[in-house]
């Protein structure tokens, strides 16, 4: 008794459908083994008339085929060895063709549904630009100059898009971090474990920094406008984010007693913070005045003109540089941060940071429930 | 180039700028608050402009301007520039430049 299957095939005519079969094995196998002629007649039947053949795998063991009258014994002849040989083939063939068209469906329903998903993304994009415009507007200018003229692209919104929702992915991922800081605190973990944690803490800031750097290059006015932040965080926005020497402000009560370099060390930086802050304050103010002067220019009446608009664009592009130069504030101040206090104080920091935030986007909540229109 | 590094010696505190930089003047306002008075050298203004900048990107500034000298020293720009600050060695690097 070998332990490779074999074919077993009922066509039921009058129901019109075909049994599942089994694996078909080694047909030569059943050479010696009883093997009715009508089983052969009716496979050839299905064959010929098309009906769907359905596989299904057995396991190892083999079964007798319950359809063949036991006791039967027929010894093969020639030539339904022939006809056997046929029908092995051509059976073996059509579950081929069947294998064939199962995949191709399978690729076509994965290809559908794909295409559905990318609708779906457009349409959220649709949703987004529309909402936007509405709030903002979209024409420029007397000229009636609108923003297809000027260039705005459908990547740039779909960019923008992803950078919103990378934005929801970051926040979620900074509310977890502040919980397991809490815990940590609270527990008795070893340095070495504190040490990774708050080392994860600051990179998770600077791959925020990374993913606005991309969102400035596609639309910095978006980035300054902190629409994507909440609204009470919108309130305290300088320069596309937080204010770096509030953040020091923030987290300094929340830390275990500093010793007395400690203080003066924050102290200098807290001042260093706010020299380079008011600097880079002042050289907003002058790119305000360049562009209002840029803007204002030309003669009454005729509207802004494509040329006058291009450079003010190139001048607005100006503002790409410096909420990267914000940015990179910010980090080099948590970074410094990192440096003066130790890794339990930093810790705390850390945590009093997260709540911080935590607190301004529930507030932002409570806001928008607050001052939602009724339905 | 030359004249980059003769005019960087000339004077304690150098920055090469552009008069449509904000970037260079915000720069430039950071070094009057800290108490020197840095001598400004707008590229846009000066014929070699062009060629200055290629030397300054050459030397390492990836935006051209602003780029710092202390001392003659190229220092960088503006990253190098807060990162210093913040550090608290800017002022050091200062010291000898603040008037009494």
């Amino acid at each position: 008794m070998n332990s490779s299957t074999y074919t077993q095939f009922v066509a039921s005519k009058r129901m019109g459908i075909c049994d599942p079969i089994h694996q078909i094995g080694m047909w030569g196998d059943f050479k010696g083994s009883s093997f009715p002629d009508t089983l052969i007649l009716e496979v050839e039947n299905c064959l010929e008339s098309e009906m769907p053949i359905m596989e299904k795998r057995l396991d190892n063991e083999t079964e007798e085929p319950s359809h063949v009258t036991v006791g039967r014994s027929n010894i093969y002849e020639p030539e339904t060895s022939k006809r056997i040989d046929k029908l092995y083939i051509q059976m073996n063939r059509r579950l081929a063709q069947n294998r064939e068209a199962a995949r191709k469906s399978r690729l076509r329903k994965k290809a559908y549904v794909q295409q559905l998903e990318n609708s779906k993304l457009k349409l959220l994009q649709l949703e987004q630009e529309l909402e936007r415009a509405r709030q903002q507007g979209l024409y420029v200018g007397g000229g009636g100059l609108d923003a297809s003229q000027i260039g705005c692209s459908g990547t740039a919104n779909s960019e923008i898009a992803t950078f919103e929702m990378e934005y929801g992915h970051w926040v979620e991922e900074q509310d977890r971090q502040t919980d397991d800081l809490k815990s940590a605190l609270n527990s008795q973990i070893g340095e070495i474990e504190m040490r990774i944690l708050v080392e994860g803490c600051l990179n998770h800031y600077f791959d925020l920094f990374r993913l606005k750097a991309t969102a400035a290059n596609t639309d910095v006015l978006y980035l300054m406008s902190g629409t994507w932040k909440a609204s009470a965080e919108r309130f305290f926005l300088w320069i596309g984010g937080f204010r770096p020497s509030e953040l020091l402000k923030v987290l300094t009560p929340h830390v275990e007693p500093l010793t007395e370099q400690q203080v003066q060390e924050v102290c200098n930086l807290t001042q260093s913070c706010q020299q380079a802050e008011d600097a880079l304050s002042q050289g907003l103010v002058k790119l305000h005045q360049i562009l209002a002067e840029a803007v204002a220019a030309g003669t009454l009446g005729d509207g802004i003109i494509l040329p006058q608009m291009t450079a003010t664009i190139e001048k607005l592009e100006a503002l790409v540089r410096f909420v990267n130069q914000a940015d990179h504030l910010r980090q080099e101040t948590l970074l410094q941060m990192s440096c003066i206090l130790s890794v339990q104080q930093s810790a705390q920091g850390l945590l009093a940071l997260g709540d911080y935030f935590k607190r301004l986007r529930s507030l932002s909540s409570l806001w928008s429930s607050r001052t939602s229109e009724p339905a | 180039m030359d004249k980059v590094q003769r005019m960087a010696s000339e004077h304690g505190v150098v920055i090469f700028s552009k008069s449509t930089c904000c970037l260079c003047y915000a720069v430039t306002i950071l070094f009057r608050d800290l108490g020197v008075d840095p001598y400004v050298h707008e590229l846009d203004h000066d014929n070699d402009g062009k060629d200055m900048e290629k030397a300054l990107m050459r030397m390492g500034c990836n935006a051209s301007v602003p780029a710092v000298f202390i001392g003659g020293k190229l220092v960088g720009s503006t990253n190098e520039v807060m990162s210093l600050h913040l550090k608290g060695s800017l002022i050091q690097l200062l010291k000898p430049y603040l008037p009494d």
